[in-house]
C-alpha cells in the first residue's frame, strides 16, 4: 500500500479495501476460520448454551497507558460473556474509520487486537470496514460481537442473589477511568495510574471451580462500581450494603480525584469484575482470587440484604449509612 | 485510619452525643454540604442538635436571571465560553450550558481559570469568556488570570463576573430573627484568604461562636465539638479548628490581589435578593476584559419558580424534605432549582446521600 | 464551595509556577498566592493554584481535645 493515510476510496469495496484488508487486517489476524473470506464465518459449535454480547468502541484518545482502542474492543466484550458465566471463542469486528487516519496507527490497532486475542484464547472470525469523511468520527469506531459456550449448571444472572450473599470487586476502581482523563486535553497533570484494560479470562477457572456458588458477575465499565451495584439491585430486587473502608481504591486515583472533586466509584473500570457470591464460598473465592495477578487486590466490599430493594448502602469511616446513588448525568471536574 | 484516630472520632461523636439542651449549626459552604452528607453524621446526630445549611454553594446562590443572561449570551454570540463543571447542569428557565452545548455551543469545562487563558492564546481568532463564579476561595484565582491576560494584551478574553462574597450573606442570616441559628460553622478554605476579622464583627455584634472548620470527618467532628462547648460556657468567639490550613490574618496577597482586580457591587442571590456589596465586579482598568460591557449584556429579570422553595432552604427556614417539591417534583435527574442541581446543594446531598427514612 | 487538596512542592519554576505531586499524581500549579513556599513543603491546592501553605505541625490526626473529653467522662 502506497498511501499512509486511511481514504474514502478504502472504503468503497474495490482493490483498495481489499488491500486494507489484507495487509492491515488479515496479517494481524491469520486464523483458520477467517482464511477462506466468505461473507460470513462457518462455526463448529459445541452442544449447549451460547452467550452472545456485543459492544460498541469509540473511545479517545486511541492510544493511553494500559492500551487502546483495540485492546480494550477485546477486553470489553471478552468480559461481557465471562460475566454471563461463558468460555469467551469468537468474536467478530467492525470498523468505522475516519478518512485520513495514519494506516500506522491502524495497524497497531489491528496487531493489539490479534495479540490480545490470543492472550485470551479467542479467534477473530469476520469483520467489516467502512470509511467515514473526515469530522464523523472520532478516528475509528470499534465494534465487537462475541459468543461464548455456557457450561452445564452455569446460570449468572441477577434474580439469583439471595440475602446473605457477599459482594466481591476484583480489584482497584477507578483506575481506566482516571488515565483516560488524565490523558485527554485541558487537563495537565502526569499520573502513575495506568488503564486497568484487561481481559479476566481467568476467571473461567473460578466458574469451572465454584460453579452456582457465584450467582451473578458483571464487570464495572461506564458509570462506575457504583452504577453497576444500583442495576443490579434494581434487576435482583435486593438491597445492598458496602463498606466504604473496603473498597479498594489506589492512593494516587484517590488523590488526582479529591484534586478534580470526582469520585473514583464512578468512574470506568475495564479489567474488574463485581462478583455475588454465596457466603459459604466467598472466603475460599478471594483466596483463590488473590493468587491470579489481575485480581490480586479483589477484596469482599459488602452483601446483600432482603431490602429495601433496589437500594445501595454504604458505611462511611464513622459508622453511619448513606445511599451511594447511581451516576446522573455527566462526571466532570469541579471546584465545590 | 489508625485505631487511635478511629476512637478519637468515636469520643468526638459520643461527646456531641451527650450534649444537653438544644443547637441549630450552620454552615456556610457547599464542600461542608457534601462533606457532612457524605460522612454521614447528620444520622449520628442527637434529635437537639440541628445541622443547617446555609447560602454557601455559589452554584446555588446564582440568580436565575444571572444564568439566563449568560445562556442567552451563548446563544447569541459567537464565542467559546469555558466555565467551571459545577455550572454545566444549572437550568436556567428555558436551558442550561449542557443543553446548549449540545446544541452546538462551543462550551468547555476547566478546572482552572488559567486554562480559559490557554484557550485564548490558541484561539486568537475567538472570543473567550470564561464564567467567573465562586466565593473568595475561587475569586483571586481568577484575578491572577486576569492580570496575566492583562500583562500579555490579550484582546480575546474575558470575565463574566459571577463572583460574591460570603460576610454580607451572613450579616443578613444572623440579623434575620425569622432563622435560628446558634453557632456557625465557617468556610474553612474561604476563611484561609479572609481571616478570622469578619467573623469577630459578626461575634462581637450578635454574640453567637464561630468555628473556622476544615472538611475532613474528624475537622467536621472537631468543629461541631468546639461550636458546642462554647455554647455550653455561653461563649461567643472566634476559634480556628482547621489551623493547618487557616491562619487569623488569612491571606493578604490573596486579599490584595482580589482588590486590585474586583470592587464590591450589589449582586442577586438567589433566595435572598439583592444583598448590597455582596458581589464582585471587575474595576474600570479592567473594562476591556469585562463580558457584560464588553458584549453589552443585559439584566434579566428574575422569574419566580411556582413552588420552589430554594430561598427558604438557603437561608435554613426549611430542610429540603420541608419543600414541597422535593423528591417529588424536583430530583437530582429533573431538578427544578439550583439547590438540586448543584453537586452540593442542600437539596442535592440530602437526596442523594439521606437513608430513605430521612427523606420526604 | 472549595475544594482543596494538599500537595507536596517538588519544584519551583519560571512564571510563578511549581510542580507539585498528589499521592503520586504530578501536576504544575501556579503559586502566586505563596509566593514564599520551598520544595517540600506542602500546600492547600485550589483550581490550580496554591491557596496556603499547610502547617505539618498540626497534622490532621492531632488528637486535640481528647484529653479534655477523657477527663470529662471521669
Amino acid at each position: 500500500m502506497t498511501q499512509d493515510r486511511i481514504l474514502m476510496a478504502h472504503g468503497s469495496g474495490g482493490l483498495m479495501s481489499q488491500r486494507l484488508i489484507d495487509e492491515v487486517f488479515k496479517q494481524a489476524w491469520q486464523n483458520e476460520i477467517m482464511e477462506p473470506m466468505l461473507d460470513g464465518a462457518i462455526l463448529q459449535m459445541p452442544a449447549g448454551r451460547l452467550a452472545m454480547s456485543t459492544d460498541s468502541f469509540v473511545i479517545t484518545p486511541l492510544f493511553f497507558p494500559g492500551g487502546d482502542i483495540g485492546k480494550l474492543s477485546i477486553c470489553g466484550t471478552v468480559n461481557d460473556l465471562l460475566a454471563c458465566g461463558a468460555t469467551p471463542l469468537y468474536l467478530s469486528t467492525a470498523f468505522i474509520i475516519e478518512e485520513g487516519l495514519p494506516i500506522a496507527e491502524l495497524r497497531l490497532i489491528a496487531e493489539s487486537m490479534a495479540k490480545t486475542a490470543r492472550e485470551v484464547g479467542v479467534k477473530l472470525v469476520t469483520g467489516d470496514t467502512k470509511v467515514v469523511e473526515k469530522g464523523s468520527c472520532d478516528g475509528v469506531f470499534i465494534n465487537t460481537t462475541g459468543i461464548g459456550i455456557i457450561p452445564e449448571g452455569i446460570d449468572y444472572q441477577p434474580p439469583r442473589i439471595q440475602p446473605g450473599d457477599k459482594v466481591i470487586v476484583t480489584g482497584y476502581v477507578g483506575d481506566h477511568g482516571l488515565a483516560i482523563l488524565a490523558q485527554r486535553e485541558g487537563l495537565t497533570f502526569s499520573t502513575p495510574v495506568v488503564s486497568d484494560c484487561a481481559a479476566l479470562y481467568q476467571l473461567e477457572e473460578m466458574v469451572a471451580k465454584y460453579g452456582d456458588a457465584i450467582k451473578c458477575m458483571r464487570d464495572p465499565t461506564r458509570g462506575g462500581l457504583a452504577t453497576v451495584l444500583n442495576e443490579i439491585a434494581v434487576q435482583a430486587g435486593i438491597g445492598i450494603r458496602v463498606k466504604e473502608a473496603a473498597i479498594p481504591v489506589a492512593p494516587a486515583v484517590k488523590g488526582a480525584c479529591d484534586m478534580l472533586g470526582m469520585d473514583p466509584l464512578y468512574m470506568a473500570n475495564e479489567g474488574k469484575m463485581v462478583m455475588f457470591v454465596a457466603a459459604a464460598a466467598a472466603r475460599d473465592l478471594l483466596f483463590d482470587l488473590h493468587q491470579l495477578s489481575p485480581t490480586a487486590n479483589a477484596a469482599i466490599i459488602g452483601q446483600v440484604d432482603a431490602g429495601p430493594s433496589g437500594l445501595v448502602l454504604i458505611e462511611t469511616e464513622l459508622g453511619a449509612e448513606r445511599i451511594l446513588g447511581i451516576l446522573e448525568g455527566e462526571h466532570v471536574p469541579r471546584i465545590c | 485510619m489508625s485505631n487511635d484516630v478511629k476512637d478519637y472520632q468515636q469520643h468526638l461523636l459520643q461527646a456531641i452525643q451527650s450534649f444537653n439542651g438544644s443547637a441549630s449549626l450552620m454552615e456556610v459552604c457547599g464542600t461542608h454540604t457534601m462533606a457532612i452528607a457524605k460522612s454521614g453524621i447528620r444520622e449520628l446526630l442527637p434529635p437537639n442538635i440541628k445541622l443547617l445549611s446555609g447560602p454557601g454553594c455559589p452554584v446555588c446562590v446564582t440568580s436565575q436571571g444571572d444564568i439566563d443572561a449568560v445562556i442567552l449570551m451563548v446563544q447569541q454570540k459567537d464565542l467559546i465560553l469555558v466555565t467551571f463543571g459545577d455550572m454545566m447542569r444549572v437550568p436556567g428557565t428555558y436551558s442550561s450550558l449542557q443543553e446548549e452545548r449540545s446544541q452546538g455551543a462551543d462550551v468547555r469545562v476547566a478546572y482552572s481559570p488559567l486554562d480559559a487563558l490557554r484557550v485564548a492564546r490558541e484561539n486568537p481568532q475567538n472570543e473567550v469568556v470564561f464564567l467567573g463564579i465562586g466565593f473568595e476561595t475561587t475569586t483571586p484565582t481568577i484575578a491572577i488570570t486576569l492580570e496575566q491576560a492583562a500583562k500579555e494584551g490579550l484582546k480575546n478574553f474575558s470575565v463574566f463576573s459571577l463572583h460574591k462574597v460570603v460576610p454580607p450573606a451572613l450579616e443578613l442570616i444572623f440579623s434575620d430573627t425569622d432563622i435560628k441559628v446558634d453557632g456557625l460553622i465557617c468556610p474553612g478554605h474561604v476563611s484561609a484568604v479572609i481571616g478570622v476579622k469578619p467573623y469577630e464583627i459578626l461575634t462581637d455584634k450578635y454574640k453567637k461562636p464561630c468555628v473556622i472548620t476544615g472538611f475532613e470527618t474528624q475537622d467536621i467532628l472537631e468543629g461541631i465539638y468546639m461550636l458546642l462547648q462554647q455554647l455550653k460556657k455561653d461563649e461567643a468567639r472566634v476559634e480556628i479548628q482547621y489551623g493547618r490550613v487557616v491562619k487569623p490574618e488569612g491571606n493578604p496577597i490573596a486579599r490584595q490581589t482580589m482588590e486590585r482586580v474586583f470592587k464590591p457591587a450589589a449582586a442577586r442571590w438567589r433566595g435572598l435578593g439583592m444583598i448590597p456589596a455582596s458581589g464582585l465586579e471587575l474595576r474600570e482598568e479592567y473594562a476591556g476584559m469585562d463580558t457584560r460591557l464588553k458584549f453589552g449584556i443585559p439584566e434579566i429579570e428574575e422569574l419566580p419558580i411556582k413552588g420552589c422553595a430554594c430561598g427558604e432552604v438557603l437561608t435554613g427556614k426549611i430542610s429540603p424534605p420541608d419543600c414541597a417539591l422535593f423528591g417529588r417534583a424536583c430530583t437530582p435527574l429533573k431538578p427544578v432549582g439550583p439547590c438540586m442541581v448543584s453537586h452540593e446543594g442542600s437539596c442535592a446531598a440530602f437526596y442523594r446521600y439521606t437513608p430513605v427514612k430521612g427523606r420526604g | 464551595m472549595c475544594l482543596g487538596v494538599p500537595a507536596k512542592v517538588v519544584e519551583k519554576r519560571a512564571n510563578d509556577t511549581a510542580r507539585v505531586d498528589v499521592n503520586g499524581n504530578r501536576t504544575e500549579i501556579n503559586i502566586r498566592l505563596t509566593p514564599e513556599v520551598e520544595p517540600g513543603q506542602y500546600v492547600l491546592v485550589h483550581a490550580g493554584f496554591a491557596m496556603e501553605i499547610i502547617d505539618e505541625s498540626i497534622a490532621l490526626e492531632t488528637m486535640r481535645y481528647l484529653e479534655e473529653m477523657l477527663q470529662y467522662e471521669q
